[in-house]
């Protein structure tokens, strides 16, 4: 017990003298709490729109005027022909092309059926499907206003105006989820990068020679490991959910101390996983690679970007196994619904498994005699 | 005298390469023994399995008493390892790295003082400063006192000169002589010759194989044959032809005079005859096998 206090007074005194990680220490959950929340967003403005309107009537003016007045395409011009516009769309000057047929007002007043003509640059996909889908309600919406305005008679199904109710996130703010999710990204880069490369340090100057030949047993070497980086991993956290409250005013519905239960775990899993790539690593640079390399991977398959449902099944059968997942399912929950610990109960029992079973692994591995 | 050190048979190898041939010799308590060999020679392989970090293929080793592969764990708390790479902490002062050793070993740097004082007052001014800001020379001594902090019974110092001015060589070997009077058992391995004279006993090692073990006197006495050194203008040029002599059992360069053996016993008329070092029976004895 003593030695385990002086492996830790000697790991914190290292951890301070090292002066760029300890100021990355410090400057990492303000800098990605300041900037990814805003610039990680799904919703998509400034859409380029280009319009080809062989109509000049007011209803096809009434629509481009609605369609610019929704704040999500900007106007990068009319064309006078739809080849023309293409041309817009070659030179990335447009996203999207809006075409207007003639007779479109006459057909609609008498006939009171049109159609218009949309073409999207689908090189980003997501910009490519978000227009799409904006353009798409804003014409059906401009559909609906006509209609009621001439008191035409119609069926009612086409009537029907959904208005969806969000529940836990009721003005469907993106930041609300976002920044629960960054705070899973903060520690599991504490827990997989710096750890992973905290014994391979150790290799490379060849210290762990020497502590081998002292009578500190594995167990107390890995656990003096261990400890700096959760109790940084979770100051980091505190930090991170005072930036949430104050700059954007985020604050878990749920018990916070549900949040630090959770990532205390989740901390000590990630650690464990990067003692395990330290212990097959022999530099801090190979460390840095493979901690890297499955970093994106886990964090492309959590959720946090995209949602688990939508990924493939296969991916989804890969999500199981993935650490990060379960931090972010559940950091929302808490966040966002104020789950209880009941509800999270399986997510809380596979991560406590990660964490046995990295941690056994790291000190299996681990070996004083080779 | 009680033995200390015991390796029985001991062999390594790494992939296909033997590191260690089956060695076996002894080591008596509180004796300075040198392990004299180039590198790669396998010293530092049989420093690694001595000292509990390396499991050996074959045979078995003691180290106190204790076996270093049933009972490795009471052996890391009677033993003093300096590796040939330095291995402190580089970012904790040179205090830092003394308390810290000290403490994992349960003890404490005044418990011990008395046996690290020498040594300690010259690293003493530069107490405060980053184990890694030190010279080469200041750097050995550090590593020596953590290797000592705990009262060893045996110390383990691994090319402890490599890379060390001939001052601080000087000094180091001169710390060692005192360090024996405390009776602590060293085993010092180097592949410098000169420092051989300077052991109680030395083993010649070559290719995981020992050529010779004896006294430093012992060694040089049992050279065979009349040892000649010569010198000229052009020694390269000298060298050559020698060696090209059928009279000329063998000649190598040492430093600025050759030293030359002969098959018969040619009648020389002028040539200075000398003593034998460790390094010519070194080459001597390799030549052999």
């Amino acid at each position: 017990m003593k030695q385990l206090k002086y492996l830790l007074q000697k790991e914190f005194l290292q951890i301070r003298r090292d002066k760029t990680i300890f100021k990355m220490i410090i400057a990492l959950p303000v800098i990605q709490l300041l900037i990814l929340p805003w610039a990680a967003t799904f919703e998509q403005h400034n859409i380029s729109l280009g319009v080809v309107n062989n109509d000049r009537g007011t209803y096809s003016r009434r629509l481009i005027e609605k369609v610019v007045s929704s704040g999500y395409f900007k106007l990068t011009g009319y064309f006078t022909s739809y080849e023309q516009a293409l041309k817009a769309i070659e030179t990335d000057e447009a996203d999207l092309l809006l075409e207007i047929p003639g007779h479109f007002e006459d057909n609609f007043v008498r006939q009171q059926q049109t159609d218009v003509m949309l073409s999207v640059n689908a090189v980003n996909g997501q910009k490519a499907g978000l227009g799409a889908s904006y353009l798409g309600q804003i014409i059906a919406d401009f559909n609906r206003d006509v209609i009621l305005q001439q008191g035409i008679q119609l069926d009612l199904v086409n009537l029907i105006n959904v208005m969806p109710y969000f529940k836990y996130n009721t003005e469907m703010n993106y930041r609300n989820f976002m920044v629960p999710g960054i705070l899973v990204m903060l520690l599991t880069l504490i827990g997989l990068v710096l750890s992973s490369m905290n014994i391979v340090k150790e290799k490379e100057i060849g210290t762990i020679e020497q502590i081998n030949v002292t009578p500190v047993s594995k167990f107390t070497f890995i656990l003096a490991k261990l400890i700096p980086f959760i109790i940084i991993g979770l100051v980091l956290l505190t930090i991170g959910l005072f930036i949430a409250r104050l700059v954007y005013g985020i604050f878990p519905v749920g018990n916070i101390l549900l949040i630090y239960l959770f990532a205390l775990f989740y901390l000590s899993a990630f650690l464990g996983a990067g003692l395990v790539i330290s212990t097959y690593s022999n530099t801090q640079q190979q460390a840095m690679f493979v901690a890297v390399f499955f970093m994106i991977i886990f964090l492309l398959l959590s959720g946090l970007f995209t949602p688990v449902s939508s990924m493939p099944e296969w991916a989804q059968t890969i999500t199981i196994f993935n650490p990060i997942r379960y931090f972010v399912e559940v950091i929302r929950l808490i966040f966002m619904k104020g789950s209880r610990l009941m509800d999270i109960l399986p997510q809380l029992g596979a991560i406590i498994g990660f964490a046995l079973f990295f941690n056994t692994w790291a000190i299996m591995n681990y070996k004083k005699t080779s | 005298m009680a033995t200390s050190i015991s390796i029985n048979n001991i062999s390594k190898k790494y992939d296909d390469t033997p590191a260690l041939n089956s060695i076996s010799f002894d080591i008596n308590q509180g004796e300075l023994f040198g392990l004299i060999g180039p590198d790669g020679a396998g010293k530092t392989s049989l420093f690694r399995i001595l000292t509990t970090l390396l499991l050996a293929d074959g045979g078995q080793a003691s180290v106190a008493g204790l076996d270093v592969v049933k009972q490795y764990r009471e052996i890391r708390n009677i033993v003093g390892y300096m590796p040939g790479k330095f291995s402190l902490y580089q970012d904790l002062s040179v205090q830092e790295n003394l308390d810290f050793f000290a403490n994992v070993f349960h003890t404490s740097m005044e418990e011990n003082y008395d046996l690290i004082r020498d040594i300690y007052v010259q690293i003493e001014p530069f107490k405060n400063r980053r184990a890694g800001k030190l010279s080469g020379g200041m750097k050995q001594k550090l590593a020596l006192c953590c290797a000592l902090i705990h009262r060893p019974q045996v110390l383990f110092l691994d090319e402890p000169t490599t890379g060390v001015d001939p001052v601080s060589r000087k000094e180091f070997w001169e710390m060692l002589k005192r360090l024996k009077k405390e009776n602590i058992t060293i085993l010092v391995s180097t592949p410098y010759m000169d420092e051989a004279t300077l052991c109680d006993r030395i083993a010649l090692i070559q290719s995981g194989k020992i050529l010779s073990i004896a006294t430093p006197d012992e060694i040089t006495g049992k050279y065979p044959q009349k040892l000649f050194a010569v010198r000229s203008e052009n020694n390269y040029q000298l060298l050559k032809q020698l060696r090209n002599d059928p009279q000329v059992s063998s000649a190598y360069i040492f430093g600025e005079y050759l030293h030359v053996t002969f098959k018969n016993d040619v009648p020389v008329i002028e040539a200075e005859e000398i003593s034998p070092t460790v390094e010519d029976c070194f080459i001597q004895l390799m030549e052999m096998s």
